[in-house]
Formats: structure tokens, C-alpha cells, sequence
């Protein structure tokens, strides 16, 4: 059939690139390679000459697929099923690139673009510095990286067997719907299918670009590592070094983005949450700071060259692994945000195993030849303990990455039948996961905080012990003074898990105060203010705020909306509590411990698709009322809703809320009024659905003492309400009297019964008649559930990470520096 | 050296080790019915006309019925709320207890939706979209 009116040009064009990119970087990575081989120096440069040429014409057409996709999702060309799929003519133009990351054709792409970046980077400066050897082995590397990018996005059948994921793809091949047996069908499809809501937020414009830079410069140590293999030769470790304190930097700033992200965003109820998706790209990085640490050992002592190939090499594997495992589709069951599976898992696997297994067979290959001091590490060395703690930072992540792949564990176990038969039940997470995690990770936080703290003051193969004992008391009594105001002023007692667990705590709160005081007393005393040498102390210090932040935040999170009117679904124990979330009721104002919450109203903003709720908090304790706007995103995928948590921001404290569960009631306006009716205690009212019996009048009741001041009088009705169903409840409405003059009324709501009771005042003393208010409120029906937490001192936390990456730039730019020689 | 690198290695092998202790396991309702008081991980699907929740009588009680592939079915009580979009999942994953015949979850994270068109694509509930604009 021929179709009218498709534009076939753009997705032409892009292909013609796509294929072009491939063959680019093949042809490059073969030029780099034998360059890398030749000994013979015009050789060399003539075969570099035409392995350049193949990167730029690679980068050109990388930029060229870019530019051509974001024409086609910008002018909306549905025909194409990416922009059908990920867009649609109503996305607001700040998310026209967050396009690019909903799917992983595009986020394949972002990839590439990175590789090309830094590649150019490395190109540069490779003139400039004495390593200018290095520059084909690693580009070799990153070459065939590219390649096996482009397969991904290549979208071609060899054989049968479909490679890759064409972004260009019409959506008329990819799907069989009547509507393509119309030759004009394009004039049928008004709109896209959008992109996620979720995706629609300012932190998702700048995350995946900033994780996948992270995820693009781990190969760099990696490639200079895999050059130094093929080479037998050992000085690439000071150019790495820098890349790697970049690539620590870029990986760190892109997890932490993501936490802030989903804290931002998100109904887990927190920045992290031991999710497959977050911990494999953490793993990564801690095998990456692991290996940064062991090459600085190797630059100043010699020791440790072997160890510093492994974690650069494990570390780029966990990157490839980490795409594995959350683009097969294989965490469906684990996670909550995996990407969907395309079909191409074996790719993925191939991915990993092209760049694991030739690494491998040259690392032991090699291994012999790979210099060693036999002689053992002084224990007084600082190389000694930080050997320790790159161990530690490893085996931590070794363990989270054994744990997150507890799916891909059943895959094996159901792929062998013997398996199957050893194992009858498949594994699934532990009943409390991420408890599970913590109660592992606070220990390495203890070993790390402390290492960080105390390693700086050794020196490398021996530390004089003098030295030593004048100069590393101070930080510690510093730091265990600060920790115990921190723990017993501050009131970090978190026993939910046990006092074990909190003294933990407790030990890791120290510990970290430790890595914040003894780096900041490191510059000053150690490096006499110098800033550029302080990279590694500023990052120090950083990564200590990170920790303190974590333990506080988390250690002393609260949780505000604590149910009081529900009934006790289940016995509270220290571990399970039933009652996280309060029922608010429109206009009703409600307790909700240290403040009386009011839901005002809600709006439905078209532009956004968000229902904003109004909720104004009153500080009981007096100080300013304040109003929070979590809102409601409906979903355009499917017709479902995702909240969007709001917070009020102070220094020291977040107060985070978001809304669990919503009905609306159309009848909207509040227009029933209150029902004045006289009676004396004794008597019985009725109202619709049954009637009230008031039992007594009691004067300034102690347990209803938080509802007046000291200095009111207040006169509360017991009163029973029974509905025609046989249900009791009890109310208390009030009223409070301040120096005979002002008086304020303090209602009571039956909510089950829609009913809301004043006692509005006492007519007759003598007699005991009362005026009680009853009305009986139609809009009560709009309700919501709320959920209220308390982070207190999480902006150490964003801190720490701000201060954390300075901290790795200011390491990047010294070393940079120091290669210009 | 060589004897930290062992200790160190040892450790995290003994944590590991703990963990798989710890780990659940997969059950279908039938074998989690066996299996009383022990937490185990079922993969079900909701049966939409038993899901009660009234936020207006208690925002932290949930209770619907879950039926296994093997038609099989229980009784489910989770103490937090629905979580959002409930009724549309295609599965979900429910970590809990068998007690008193009934399933009790008791921790916020025990119940994972599975939805069709939340986090993914759904390509396709989208392509009845298209079907109803062709149409």
C-alpha cells in the first residue's frame, strides 16, 4: 500500500547515520588499535590521522541522529513510533529532551554522545601531556565501546536475529492495528502517547544526562587499564588517576541526583530505598573510589597495581552489568522503575561479556608481569589502610550487587533443570529489605568514616610515631564531643531495630563527625590551608556530611501523621507500626500531633495535568503556620494518578508530605450550615442517621488540655453519637473561654457519620441549657489521606554531595595540571 | 596484608551467607497456606470487586482477595494505604504472612504493583487508543 502524507526524509536520514556511526567507529577502533601497535613513528601518526578522521566522522553522526530525532519528536512526526510513543503535541518544551531518556534507544544515544565528549577530551589532550602514547590504546577501547553503542540503536535483522532497537522505526511496521490498512492513517493519529508524567519534573532533565556522563567516563580508567594490559605498560596510572577522580565525581553528583529525584518525586518516602535500579549504579561507583584510592597507592608507594587494574576493570563490567540488569527486564518483579524489557537481552549480555572476557584473559595473562612489592605494607603506612578501606568499600559493594541480583540468581536456577531440582522455591527479597542493607552498610559507614578520618594523618611507607601521637588526638576528642552533642542533645535514639542497631548508630554518627573533623584539621594542619592540594580532604569532608546526613535524616525521621482516630488495626511493636496515615477531611481542621492540619482546597492545573492540595499546618507550639502544596499527577499512560510529595523546607528540617489516597466530591461547595438546637445534658438530638446523647458538661478536662491554652477556661460535652446502624462514637466538642471576653469554639467531628458538633454556648445556667450546633456536612466526602515525615538535617546531606564533588573537581583540575610537564 | 584481605573476604562471606538465610522465597497461595506464620513472596492478582479501603473509617486498613495462576485464592490485609492505582495492576507482588487464614502484610513495602502502564509502555493499551481513533 502507499501511504499519504508520512515524512519518510527525517528517519532516512537518521538511519543512513545510525549505520554510518556503526561502520565510523569500527573502522576507527581498527585504526586506533593498529596504531596503538606500531613502533615506527610516521606510521603511527598516519594510521592515528585515519582513526581520527573515523571519530569525528563518528561524533558527526551521533550529533546527526541527536539533532534528527529531536526534529521529529519537536514537530511531532507520529509517524515514527518513538515520538509516538514518548511524546505528544501538549509536552511542555523544557521536557522535549527527557524524551530522549523515556526510552533506551535514546538513552543508548545520550550515552554515545558522552563517549564522544570525552573521547575529543582525551584526543586533546593527549598533545599536551607527556602521555601522548596512551592516546590509541584508550581510544581503541572507547571506539569499539561506541561500536557496540551503535549496534543497540542499529534496529537491523542478520539472520533472523534482530540487533538492536531502530529509534527510527515507523510505528506502522512496529504494530498491527486496522487503522494502517488506511493509505491517509497519519491524518488519524491526533496525538502521541506522551511522556510519563513522572519524567515531567526538572530533576529528570538534568539526572540521566549526569548519570549517563558518569556511566560514559568510567571507561576511561577502565581503557587505560585495558591499554596497559595490551602494552605491558604500567605508567597510564597518573592520567587515570584524574580521569578517575572525574568519573567519581560525575557518577557520585548522578546517583545523588537521582536520590534527589526520587525524594522530589516519588511515594517511597525517602531519597533511597535499596532499589535494584539505585544500587547498581552505586556498585560502580564504590569499586571506582576503591580503585582511585589503590592507584594513589600505587603512584606514591608502588604497591597495589594489581588491585587498582581489577577495580577499574570490575568497575566498568558493574557499569555494563548495571545496564544488564535494568534494561532486561529482568528486576520486574524487584523494582519499581526498571526500564521495559526490547528483546534484547542476549545483546546486553554479549555487551558485558566482550568487554569482561578479553580484560580478563589479559589480566591473568598479564598478571605475573604486572609489578609487585613482595615486601609486605608497613602497618603504619597510610597505603596500608587505605589498601583497608578500598577493600571495604569493594566487599560492600560486592555485597549489595549479590543482593540485587537475587532475580538474575532465579534466572539461572530456572535456566538448569539440576538447579531447579536443588532449589524447589525461587528466591525473593528478604522480608525487611532494606533493613537488610542498612544493618550490612552501617558497619562499613563506621570502617569508612573512621579510615577517612585517620588516614590522611598517616604518611606513606612509615609514619613517624611521634608525629602521629602529637597530631591525631585532638580530632578525635573534637569529633566524640561533637558526635555525643550530636546523639544525646539532638536525641538520635532510634530503637525500632534494637539497642544493638542504634548503638550502631551511634558508633557510625561518631565516625562520620570524624571524616568531617579530621579532614577539615587536615588542611589546616597538614596542608597549611594550600586549596589545591585539599581535593582529596574537601572530598573527604564531603563524603562525611553525606554520611552524617544519611544517619540523621534517617536515624530521627519522624513520622508526623501518626493516626490517632483510627482504630489499632494490630498491636504496635516496636518494628511494624499500623497507623502512618491521617484522614483529612475538607475544611475540617485536624490533629495531627505538634499541629493542627486544615486540607483547604485543591485546584486541577490543565497545563500540568496536577491537582494541587492546599494543606495549611498550624505549629501548636505557636510558632508561624505555614501551607504545603503536594499534588496529584494524573497520568497520561494509562488513566491512573501518581502523587507528588511537596515539602516545607528549614534549615534544619524538611517537613515532607504527600498525599496517599484522595476522593473528590464533585458537589463541591460546602453550602449545609449548623443546625442550632437547645438541650440540657441528659437530653437526646437527632440528626439524619441517628441521635446524639449528651452525657455531661466537664470543666477543664486534663486529657483534652492540648485543644486550650492555660489561660482559657474550657467547658467540653461527653457526648455519644448512635447511628441507625448500631455504631457508637464518642465526641467532644468544646468551647473556650479566655477572660470572660473572647471565646472560641472548639468542634468535634464524627467523620464515619459526616457529622461535625459545636457547643456554641451555655443559655441558661440555671436551667443547664446548652445551644449545641449540628451539622451534618455533604462535603465531608472529600477527604484525602496524608502522609507526614520529618527529615531532620537532610540538607547535610545535599551539602555533603555539593561539597563532595568540589571536593573530586578540585582533585581533577590539580592532576590535570601536574600532566602538563 | 594477606591475612586482613582473608578476614575481610571471610566476613563478607559470612554476611552473605546470613542473608541468603534470610532471603523469602516464591510460594503460590496453596504452599503459602502450608506454610503459616513463616514470610513468604506471592505473585497474584487482585480480584478487584473484594478491594476495600475507607480512609474515612481508617486510612491504614486495606483488605482485598488475590488469586494465584492456579486459581487458588486468600485473604489479604495490608495496614497502610491502597497504594495508587491498585485496581488497574496486573499483578502484584505481595510479601506477608499466612495467619489465621488470613495473608497479613505488615510492612509498607509488602505489596509491589505491578501495572501495565505506570512505569512502562504499555504498548498495548495504547494500541487501543489508536483503535478507538481509527474508529
Amino acid at each position: 500500500m502507499k501511504y499519504i502524507g508520512e515524512h519518510l526524509l527525517p528517519g532516512q536520514i537518521g538511519h543512513f547515520f545510525i549505520v554510518l556511526s556503526l561502520v565510523a567507529s569500527l573502522v576507527a577502533t581498527i585504526a586506533f588499535f593498529i596504531a596503538n601497535k606500531q613502533i615506527i613513528i610516521e606510521q603511527k601518526n598516519s594510521w592515528l590521522r585515519i582513526a581520527r578522521f573515523s571519530f569525528l566522522l563518528e561524533t558527526i553522526s551521533v550529533l546527526s541522529i541527536f539533532l534528527v530525532l529531536y526534529y521529529i519528536i519537536a514537530n511531532h512526526l507520529f509517524e515514527y513510533k518513538y515520538a509516538w510513543q514518548h511524546s505528544d503535541t501538549k509536552l511542555q518544551f523544557k521536557y522535549l529532551l527527557s524524551c530522549f531518556w523515556e526510552g533506551q534507544e535514546g538513552s543508548f544515544l545520550l550515552w554515545s554522545f558522552w563517549h564522544c565528549v570525552l573521547g575529543w577530551i582525551i584526543i586533546w589532550k593527549a598533545k599536551k601531556t607527556i602521555h601522548k602514547e596512551w592516546e590509541a590504546g584508550v581510544m581503541t577501547v572507547i571506539s569499539f565501546a561506541q561500536f557496540c553503542l551503535a549496534t543497540m540503536v542499529l534496529g537491523i535483522y542478520f539472520w533472523g536475529v534482530k540487533v538492536g532497537s531502530n529509534p527510527f522505526a515507523l510505528l506502522r511496521n512496529e504494530m498491527d492495528a486496522p487503522i494502517f490498512q488506511k493509505a491517509d492513517y497519519i491524518n488519524f493519529i491526533k496525538d502521541g502517547n506522551g511522556l510519563n508524567t513522572l519524567l515531567q519534573n526538572y530533576w529528570m532533565v538534568i539526572h540521566p544526562p549526569i548519570l549517563f556522563l558518569g556511566f560514559a567516563s568510567v571507561i576511561i580508567p577502565f581503557a587505560y587499564a585495558f591499554a596497559g594490559l595490551m602494552n605491558k605498560k604500567h605508567d597510564w596510572i597518573k592520567p587515570a588517576l584524574s580521569w578517575a577522580s572525574f568519573s567519581a565525581a560525575a557518577l557520585g553528583l548522578g546517583v545523588m541526583l537521582g536520590a534527589m529525584w526520587a525524594y522530589e518525586s516519588l511515594n517511597f518516602g525517602g531519597y533511597w530505598a535499596w532499589d535494584p535500579v539505585e544500587n547498581a549504579s552505586l556498585v560502580p561507583w564504590l569499586t571506582l573510589v576503591a580503585g582511585l584510592h589503590t592507584n594513589l597507592i600505587y603512584k606514591h608507594s608502588g604497591h597495589s597495581l594489581k588491585a587498582t587494574y581489577f577495580f577499574y576493570i570490575i568497575s566498568f563490567v558493574l557499569v555494563l552489568y548495571s545496564t544488564y540488569l535494568t534494561r532486561s527486564g529482568i528486576l520486574g518483579d524487584a523494582s519499581v522503575h526498571a526500564f521495559t524489557d526490547l528483546g534484547m537481552n542476549w545483546q546486553l549480555l554479549l555487551f558485558i561479556l566482550v568487554f569482561l572476557l578479553p580484560s580478563l584473559f589479559l589480566f591473568f595473562k598479564q598478571y605475573t608481569s604486572i609489578p609487585t612489592i613482595h615486601k609486605e605494607e608497613n602497618t603504619w603506612s597510610r597505603e596500608f589502610w587505605m589498601f583497608i578501606g578500598s577493600l571495604v568499600l569493594s566487599l560492600s559493594g560486592f555485597v549489595i550487587i549479590i543482593i540485587t541480583s537475587l532475580p538474575a540468581l532465579n534466572k539461572i536456577i530456572n535456566h538448569f533443570s539440576f538447579l531447579k531440582n536443588t532449589f524447589k522455591n525461587t528466591f525473593a527479597q528478604p522480608e525487611d529489605a532494606v533493613f537488610t542493607h542498612n544493618q550490612i552498610q552501617i558497619f562499613v559507614a563506621i570502617i569508612i568514616g573512621v579510615l577517612t578520618g585517620l588516614v590522611q594523618y598517616l604518611k606513606y611507607k612509615d609514619t613517624p610515631k611521634a608525629y602521629l601521637k602529637k597530631k591525631v588526638w585532638m580530632p578525635i576528642i573534637v569529633s566524640f564531643i561533637i558526635a555525643s552533642l550530636i546523639v544525646f542533645v539532638g536525641k538520635v535514639h532510634y530503637d525500632h531495630k534494637g539497642y544493638g542497631f542504634m548503638i550502631a548508630i551511634h558508633v557510625a554518627i561518631f565516625s562520620s563527625v570524624y571524616a568531617i573533623i579530621g579532614n577539615a584539621g587536615y588542611i589546616k594542619i597538614g596542608l597549611k590551608g594550600k586549596w589545591t592540594l585539599a581535593g582529596a580532604s574537601i572530598t573527604h569532608i564531603g563524603f562525611g556530611l553525606i554520611l552524617l546526613g544519611i544517619l540523621i535524616s534517617s536515624g530521627k525521621k519522624t513520622i508526623l501523621s501518626w493516626n490517632k482516630t483510627g482504630i489499632a488495626v494490630f498491636e504496635k511493636t516496636k518494628q511494624e507500626d499500623p497507623a502512618e496515615n491521617t484522614t483529612l477531611f475538607k475544611g475540617i481542621k485536624t490533629d495531627m500531633g505538634k499541629y493542627m492540619v486544615t486540607y483547604v482546597k485543591d485546584t486541577f492545573n490543565n497545563y500540568d495535568r496536577k491537582r494541587y492540595y492546599e494543606i495549611d499546618f498550624e505549629p501548636k507550639d505557636g510558632s508561624k503556620a505555614f501551607t504545603i502544596y503536594p499534588d496529584i499527577i494524573k497520568n497520561n499512560k494509562g488513566d491512573g494518578y501518581s502523587p507528588n510529595p511537596a515539602s516545607k523546607q528549614y534549615f534544619h528540617k524538611d517537613i515532607f508530605v504527600y498525599i496517599t489516597s484522595f476522593k473528590n466530591d464533585d458537589r463541591d461547595e460546602d453550602t449545609t450550615t449548623f443546625r442550632n438546637i437547645t438541650a440540657k445534658v441528659g437530653d437526646t438530638i437527632y440528626y439524619s442517621n441517628g441521635f446524639i446523647v449528651l452525657n455531661k458538661a466537664i470543666i477543664n478536662p486534663p486529657e483534652r488540655q492540648h485543644k486550650y491554652n492555660p489561660k482559657e477556661n474550657a467547658i467540653f460535652i461527653d457526648m455519644e453519637v448512635v447511628s441507625k446502624e448500631g455504631s457508637r462514637y464518642a465526641a467532644y466538642p468544646g468551647i473556650a473561654i479566655e477572660n470572660n471576653e473572647s471565646i472560641r469554639l472548639l468542634p468535634d467531628t464524627v467523620i464515619a457519620q459526616n457529622l461535625v458538633l459545636n457547643f456554641n454556648k451555655v443559655i441558661d445556667q440555671k436551667v443547664g441549657e446548652l445551644e449545641i450546633g449540628v451539622k451534618e456536612n455533604k462535603s465531608l466526602t472529600s477527604l484525602l489521606t496524608l502522609k507526614v515525615l520529618e527529615f531532620p538535617m537532610i540538607n547535610l546531606l545535599w551539602l555533603g554531595v555539593v561539597i563532595m564533588v568540589i571536593g573530586f573537581i578540585i582533585s581533577f583540575a590539580h592532576r590535570m595540571k601536574q600532566l602538563k610537564t | 596484608m594477606h591475612i586482613v584481605m582473608l578476614v575481610c573476604i571471610a566476613i563478607t562471606v559470612a554476611v552473605l551467607l546470613a542473608f541468603m538465610g534470610k532471603v523469602t522465597t516464591y510460594e503460590t497461595i496453596a504452599s503459602a497456606k502450608e506454610k503459616q506464620g513463616k514470610t513468604v513472596t506471592v505473585i497474584a492478582k487482585l480480584d478487584t470487586a473484594t478491594l476495600y479501603y475507607d480512609p474515612a473509617k481508617n486510612p491504614n486498613y486495606l483488605t482485598f482477595e488475590a488469586i494465584d495462576t492456579l486459581g487458588d485464592r486468600m485473604k489479604v490485609a495490608y495496614y497502610y494505604e491502597k497504594p495508587y492505582d491498585m485496581e488497574k495492576s496486573e499483578r502484584v507482588v505481595l510479601k506477608g504472612k499466612m495467619e489465621n487464614g488470613i495473608f497479613e502484610i505488615k510492612k509498607k513495602d509488602g505489596i509491589l504493583v505491578k501495572c501495565p502502564s505506570k512505569y512502562k509502555d504499555d504498548m498495548e493499551a495504547a494500541k487501543k487508543n489508536l483503535e478507538t481513533t481509527a474508529n
